[in-house]
């Protein structure tokens, strides 16, 4: 194919839409695994992709409190859906992975890390909250002083292919964690997506080798015009707003406060939200031997500070009521994480919200405990 | 690949990866508590651990369990680990012979900041297995009686079958440490004090502008320490407690060593208690 020559690292180029199976045939080519939105049990679902026929075209999650349906629309655009209830972290850092094997060895044993034979992945449409995600996961598992080699050895190697968000659900607030809805940087590749056409740009010497051989024009400032409109437009369609400036002190300064009683009575404590949260970090191990004890695979599993045995020490547990627990997650999401990393462990993607079957909102209920008062 | 925030890991060992090590010793200490000698098999193991740092040790087909390191740092290649057969990993490592291999992984976590002891008066206050992790400053001390003032040893114990260490105490004392020992029910065998150990604190006439407090036990003893130590004009930064929780990793990954802000099993387990004064011994939190 004749095509364009490569375009350089941080420019825009613009194509029209059906090229873009191009692009994923090059990274496909490249010896990528293609993971992007399909859908799937009703639902937006992460998946292996090969086709952008693939993709949800012309589908809308349309995401409430405790709800989340998946709706027909008239546009045939590929990039509508807001994030459902996955997230990329099920690639980077799966809910179950093995760490080591160990087998007896006469009297002894030898330790040996599990080998992850894992394709390099390319993760096709990316928004904005979840590459904010990822790089707060690279914060735990990377950067600090030891690092994990199990997450690194996966996440070194991905591709990533942004997308500006066309959409909101009315569960996003992005906005108000300072995470969205445009991409700004950690893409290989980020588009834009017009009626008629994807505008593209170009993150990393890796993106712009994946148009290779790809008819491409440069953006014109009329093309970059709209594709800024595009999230503009998606900014105002926020509905949600949380305050985030007394944070962590106002949540340190209420942990006795009688708010969290009330939480009590509503939360199942069933762990929905951490499961679909994407920087939710908890996890634990389990051993598995075969009958005779001479082999035994340690696996690393999500955990959930929601599920009582979670902070189990001899003597008892240390948060053995629900609303211990619930304080736990919003305490450390909204406020501790600052502490630890930084930033807070919230990407106001919503998900949570969503997905909890009694719709509790962690943006109402960070309100709730504000106006509360000191008690 | 792509430009993300993430450094590129240097030459990434898998710190989940635990090492053979072989039991070198088994003491029995209590009922139910034994003291374990671990040596790696492999020489090339890296060597060394400061006093309050902790082992994760691991039986394949069991878990893993963190214990503190009590023996002396002086000579790091014999490890001793005091533990209480509690759970299921544990119960397995009791089951354990001389000669018996087991994972071993460590040392982790941060020590008790023994250099600010120096030219300080020391007072060690334990209770129960919490004696453990203050064994190895102990055993420094006495190698070093010259560059510290005083060195009290306040341990408590439920009743004198609890106690850890007890035919140590003579040669602690021998070399010039305090003992004050007490237990909270006697028995006819018992010739010590009665009560429970933060009462110890009216026998020691402190002098609060050079003594620091190290102590390690249950939250509710740390509690009533930290009550008598601050009644007495200790400084808040001059009292560190070791701190207990549940670990999966001991290395910040798992998330459930997490008090507040910090993780204990990298900031901790011993803190100052200023620095986690907002978080210590909130109800359930
Ligand atoms: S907040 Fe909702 S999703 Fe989270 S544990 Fe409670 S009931 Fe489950
Ligand atoms: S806490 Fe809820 S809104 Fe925030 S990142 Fe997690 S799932 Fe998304």
């Amino acid at each position: 194919m004749a095509g364009s020559p490569t375009p350089r690292v941080s420019a825009t180029v613009i194509f029209p839409k059906p090229t873009l199976q191009q692009v994923l045939d090059n990274l496909r080519a490249s010896g990528f695994r293609l993971i992007g939105p399909t859908v799937r049990d009703g639902s937006v679902i992460l998946g292996t992709l090969e086709k952008i026929s693939e993709l949800p075209i012309g589908r809308l999650l349309d995401q409430k409190a405790g709800n989340s349906r998946l709706l027909p629309t008239h546009s045939a655009d590929y990039f509508a859906c807001t994030v459902g209830p996955d997230s990329w972290k099920r690639y980077l850092f799966p809910a179950r992975s093995d760490l080591l094997t160990a087998r007896r060895n006469g009297d002894g044993w030898i330790f040996t890390p599990a080998s992850d034979d894992s394709p390099p992945f390319a993760f096709i449409g990316v928004k904005s909250c979840d590459l904010h995600a990822i790089a707060l996961q690279d914060e735990v598992f990377v950067n600090g002083t030891i690092g994990d080699p199990h997450y690194a050895h996966r996440r070194q190697r991905v591709f990533m292919l942004a997308v500006n968000c066309s959409t909101a659900a009315s569960t996003c607030f992005c906005t108000s964690m300072s995470t969205g809805p445009h991409v700004r940087s950690g893409f290989d590749l980020a588009l834009t997506e017009l009626p008629d056409s994807f505008v593209m740009e170009i993150g990393s010497e890796a993106g712009s080798n994946a148009l290779a051989g790809i008819d491409w024009q440069p953006a014109s400032a009329f093309d970059l015009g709209r594709a800024a409109q595009v999230t503009q437009r998606t900014e105002r369609l926020i509905q949600r707003q949380v305050t985030t400036s007394d944070l962590p002190q106002l949540l340190y300064e209420r942990i006795d406060h009688p708010y969290w009683d009330t939480i009590a009575e509503r939360c199942l404590s069933c762990a929905n939200c951490t499961l679909v949260c994407p920087t939710c970090f908890c996890s634990t191990v389990e051993d598995h031997s075969d009958l005779n004890g001479n082999r035994t695979t340690r696996t690393r599993v999500w955990d959930s500070c929601f599920i009582l045995d979670f902070s189990h020490v001899h003597g008892g547990n240390s948060r053995p009521t629900i609303k211990s627990r619930f304080r736990q997650w919003m305490t450390h999401k909204l406020g501790a994480w600052i502490d630890q990393f930084g930033r807070s462990g919230c990407v106001g993607c919503g998900r949570c919200i969503a997905w909890c079957p009694v719709g509790i909102d962690i943006t109402e209920e960070l309100n709730r405990l504000r106006t509360a008062g000191a008690r | 690949m792509s430009q993300v925030t993430m450094v590129e890991p240097v030459t990434m060992m898998d710190p989940m990866l635990p090492r053979p090590a072989v039991v070198r010793a088994i003491r029995p200490e209590a009922y139910g508590i034994s003291t374990f000698s671990l040596e790696y098999t492999d020489p090339d193991a890296p060597l060394g651990f400061a006093a309050g740092q902790f082992n994760m040790i691991c039986l394949p087909g069991f878990g893993e369990v963190a214990i503190s390191i009590c023996s002396d740092p002086g000579t790091p290649r014999v490890m001793e680990h005091t533990i209480r057969y509690a759970g299921s990993v544990t119960r397995a490592i009791g089951r354990l012979k001389i000669g018996d291999v087991v994972g071993l992984r460590g040392p982790y976590g941060n020590p008790w900041p023994m250099q600010l002891a120096e030219g300080k008066d020391l007072m060690i206050v334990a209770g129960g297995i919490g004696l453990a992790p203050l064994r190895p400053v102990i055993l420094e001390t006495l190698h070093h009686r010259d560059r510290f003032g005083r060195v009290l040893v306040l341990y408590g114990g439920r009743t004198p079958q609890d106690l850890l260490y007890t035919g140590e105490f003579e040669n602690w004392q021998d070399g010039g440490i305090e003992m004050f020992v007490s237990v909270d029910r006697a028995d006819e065998t018992w010739k010590g004090q009665v009560g429970v150990i933060p009462m110890a604190f009216y026998r020691t006439r402190l002098d609060h502008r050079r003594t620091l407090v190290f102590s390690c036990g249950p939250e509710i003893m740390l509690r009533f320490v930290i009550y008598e130590a601050m009644a007495r004009r200790i400084p808040k930064e001059a009292i560190y407690v070791s701190m207990e929780r549940n670990m999966k990793c001991a290395i910040g990954f798992c998330g459930h060593c997490q008090l507040g802000p910090v993780f204990i099993c990298k900031q901790g387990p011993v803190f100052r208690f200023s620095a986690i004064e907002p978080f210590f011994g909130r109800e359930e939190f």
